[in-house]
């Protein structure tokens, strides 16, 4: 068993990991290495209540469910790794050694790309409790007009929670509808007409071209690509995350934008793709193979992944051989927006045809099954989050897509015009790639390598 | 299986009532076991849950082939939400919801808590000095009935002072409960029963208070026929079960004096204690039997569509493959994830009604009671097989 573990994060992935480690007996040194200043808390609320004043952002504090008695380091960023002398190299210059390591460093929000107008006062991104806290107090002060720049989850919820304060919302989607990139087209649709039943002036292929300040730096205008202008003083930009992997350059693991590469025992790969053995990842940051999904290397910013992935880690760092366990949890979020609880089992994006199984979008209540090449493959349940298990065992167990059609609550049609399923209309996973590139190099066998070229722009 | 099965006669026989369990761990080698008469009893963990969470599987009799006389319909009544499906079942539900617990009335359960502890503490304090003077003391008559029914009565507005007419009502309608008896008996009970409860509704609707009957009235959520049957069923449902929770859980303190010398002196441990008995001694031993949609393949056997399916939460509560130790009362247990209020959508409605009814009763028993014993081991079981209890529990200062 290990001496010293170092777990580079310490939010949820990272916590739980360290609870875990404590729960299977491990006595040895724990050290959590954090950038943000505050022990881990949870980040589901600061985009619902913390927004709609229930509850502050300072009072999401994760519960430290067992003693970890862990050396804290806390305020200050890894910067880098040194696989051969096992540290991890700090921001103030120290270090941190382990004999194993767990990569947990999750993502942060994808900044508005012209970091000038980033800047102007009034422009937001939401992803830690400071940027909640900011936020809310600013929808505290009654703006005139928001902006939300991006109809993801994170953007919709922002757009419900202002819609639900009484405050006045434009949201711009660069695709033809919000939550397409997670749901496909067919659900997209829906969506969007919640948007606008609350509401929400709702711009679709439209982006956000300029942001404009005053002679003191506050927000004043936004330009969109439509031609359109819109004068509004608060812009939250919602454009999805960035993975926190530049501190791992240098280092020979296969870690990118896309993620660090890791088995399903959670084990890092080198550049290589050879497997380490002491280093493990966990969390947003991590990509690892799913069997239920062709093995595809899959990267899961939900807050269920990373308790699970993170317990699987942790048990992996300290077993070793036959008992080291696999990462095969299926995949599930959740999401509050317009009063509706949406659920997800599965990876809705593997899917070719999606159909409604239960209840029915006008009384906004039901099921939305997925399926890939005649298997179901994930769900989507709109308040009806009762039925999720059943639809997880489908897709653990392979069954036939389309689901059987003899069960309770049946829709009365799909679709307007249709009866059956329809084309899921999910984004081509080719236009949103933006993998490394990377170059084999070498020419005697204990010199050839993969060296990393250059990171694409994400 | 093909087999026709005799379990589930062996199960409801009275001599099988003291202590069904080994039966049921006889019953789990055939997690998915076909009886003679055409029902399926399922018996195992996760056979259950998967069960319960499937849209496949109808609460409605009308789609058993063996659909019992609908007593509701024959007393001139909607059905109960109980017995439906969605999407009406999940309408009527949440309407009823919004009066009882969240999003729209959070704080109603958690609100009585201090009347809860009031009622059960004079309920105590009633036959305390008794007991101590080395009498014997009926735990059901004196305190594990009339205290949720004292509670049922404040919450939805029903008079404590006609218990002489509604007792009657509920028992005999709670034995439509019991597979064996002949449903046609209870007919008289449910229509006179509507008819009180048509009347109290009348007079609530002139003269409304803070109750759940009144404010089911008052926001008008419910039509008039449906309005007497919840009701009836809310009324009914927050008797007998919760009564045998709390007896329940007297008995298997009593039986363990660690148990409850541990639970008295860290009264924190209570609601997980709770909960382990909600596993270990359910008041709901098996659901009313369910209707298959579809041909259903559960376990490798094919429940053919119409059949009625039993499941049997008492048993998956004791299934070693989902619960260590299973026949050990662990008050510490964790991942206690417990068929005890049932699961999926018709998951027990007053459920947290009845935790914190237990867990004050139980708190309050054990903290007054001194050395208390139990003077009949088994205690005389009531003849239900579905919903179990003693019908009596004597204990005496011992």
């Amino acid at each position: 068993m290990p001496d010293s573990i170092a777990i580079v994060g310490a939010s949820l992935a990272g916590l739980r990991a360290a609870e875990t480690l404590r729960a299977e007996g491990y006595t040895g040194t724990i050290t959590m290495v954090g950038d943000e200043p505050c022990e881990p808390y949870d980040r589901p609320p600061l985009s619902k209540q913390v927004l709609l004043g229930q509850v502050s952002a300072h009072q999401t504090a994760l519960p430290e469910r067992r003693p970890l008695n862990a050396r804290w380091r806390l305020g200050v960023r890894a910067v880098g790794l040194d696989r051969d002398a096992g540290r991890v190299l700090l921001a103030d210059g120290d270090d941190v050694s382990y004999d194993r390591l767990l990569i947990a460093t999750g993502v942060r929000a994808r900044p508005w790309p012209n970091a000038a107008e980033g800047a102007l006062d009034g422009v937001f991104t939401l992803r830690t409790r400071e940027d909640a806290a900011r936020l809310r107090e600013r929808l505290d002060a009654g703006p005139r007009r928001m902006l939300v720049i991006g109809a993801g989850f994170t953007g919709s919820e922002i757009a419900s929670a202002c819609r639900e304060r009484g405050i006045e919302v434009t949201v711009a989607e660069r695709g033809p509808a919000p939550l397409v990139g997670a749901l496909g087209g067919a659900l997209g649709a829906f969506a969007a007409a919640m948007h606008r039943a609350h509401g929400v002036d709702l711009r679709c292929g439209v982006t956000v071209t300029g942001l404009e300040g005053d002679e003191r730096g506050r927000l004043r205008r936004a330009y969109l690509s439509d031609g359109g202008t819109l004068d509004t003083d608060v812009a939250v930009v919602a454009l999805g995350a960035v993975r926190n992997t530049e501190w791992l350059d240098g280092s020979g693991l296969a870690a990118g934008p896309r993620g660090v590469a890791c088995d399903a025992g959670c084990r890092a790969f080198d550049l290589n793709g050879i497997m380490t053995d002491d280093i493990f990842a966990a969390g947003d940051v991590a990509r690892a193979p799913h069997p239920l999904y062709e093995y595809q290397l899959i990267a899961l910013e939900h807050w269920g992944n990373a308790v699970a992935q993170a317990e699987v880690a942790a048990h992996n760092m300290i077993a070793t051989g036959r008992r080291r366990r696999p990462h095969l949890a299926v995949p599930a979020f959740w999401s509050t927006q317009f009063g509706i609880n949406i659920k997800s089992v599965g990876v809705p994006t593997f899917s070719d045809q999606v159909m409604i199984a239960q209840g029915s979008l006008e009384d906004r209540r039901f099921v939305a099954v997925y399926g890939y090449r005649g298997r179901v493959t994930a769900a989507v349940t709109f308040n009806q989050a009762m039925w999720l298990d059943y639809y997880r065992m489908l897709i653990e167990t392979a069954a036939p897509f389309p689901p059987e059609q003899r069960a309770m609550d049946r829709p009365r049609r799909i679709a307007p015009g249709t009866t059956g399923p329809v084309p899921s209309d999910v984004p081509d996973p080719a236009v949103l790639s933006h993998g490394p590139t990377i170059a084999l190099t070498g020419h005697l066998p204990d010199e050839r390598q993969v060296r990393l070229v250059r990171y694409a722009t994400a | 299986m093909t087999t026709p099965d005799t379990m589930f006669k062996r199960i409801v026989d009275d001599a099988s009532r003291p202590d069904p369990y080994p039966l049921y761990a006889e019953l789990r080698r055939t997690p998915v076991a076909r009886q003679e008469d055409g029902t399926y009893l399922v018996s195992t963990y996760h056979e259950i849950v998967a069960l319960l969470h499937d849209p496949r599987l109808s609460s409605d009799p009308h789609n058993r082939e063996d659909a019992p006389p609908d007593l509701s319909a024959e007393a001139g009544l909607a059905p109960a939400f109980i017995r439906m499906d969605p999407p009406d079942h999940d309408r009527l539900r949440a309407q009823t919801m919004r009066l009882f617990g969240p999003p729209h009335n959070p704080a109603r359960v958690y609100g009585m808590r201090d009347e809860l502890t009031r009622i059960s503490t004079g309920l105590i304090d009633g036959f305390a000095v008794r007991y101590d003077g080395g009498e014997r003391i009926d735990i059901v008559d004196e305190f594990a009935y009339p205290f949720p029914v004292t509670v049922i009565c404040a919450l939805m507005g029903v008079p404590r002072d006609d218990e002489h007419l509604f007792k009657e009502w509920a028992d005999a309608l709670i034995q439509t409960l019991d597979p064996r008896l002949d449903p046609g008996l209870q007919r008289q009970a449910m229509t006179e029963m509507g008819q009180y409860m048509a009347a109290l509704i009348g007079r609530h609707r002139q003269d409304p208070g803070d109750d759940m009957l009144s404010g089911m009235i008052t926001e008008g959520l419910l039509p008039p026929e449906t309005l007497v049957t919840t009701a009836i069923m809310l009324f009914i449902a927050g008797h007998e079960t919760t009564v045998n929770l709390i007896t329940n859980g007297m008995l298997t303190l009593l039986r363990r004096p660690e148990v409850l010398d541990r639970l008295r002196r860290e009264p924190e441990l209570m609601p997980g204690a709770v909960e382990e008995l909600l596993r270990y001694e359910p008041p709901v031993h098996m659901l009313s039997p369910r209707g298959a949609l579809a041909d259903i393949e559960v376990a490798g056997v094919t429940i053919p569509k119409g059949a009625s399916v039993v499941l049997v939460l008492a048993s998956g509560n004791r299934d070693p493959k989902r619960f260590r130790d299973p026949d050990v009362f662990d008050p510490a247990r964790e991942d206690n994830q417990h068929f005890g209020f049932g699961s999926g959508i018709h998951s027990c409605f007053g459920a947290p009604l009845a935790r914190l009814e237990t867990q004050i009763a139980l708190t309050g028993l054990i903290r007054r009671l001194r050395d208390p014993r139990l003077v009949a081991d088994p205690p005389p079981y009531r003849s239900n097989p579905r919903l179990r209890g003693p019908e009596h529990l004597f204990i005496e200062h011992g």
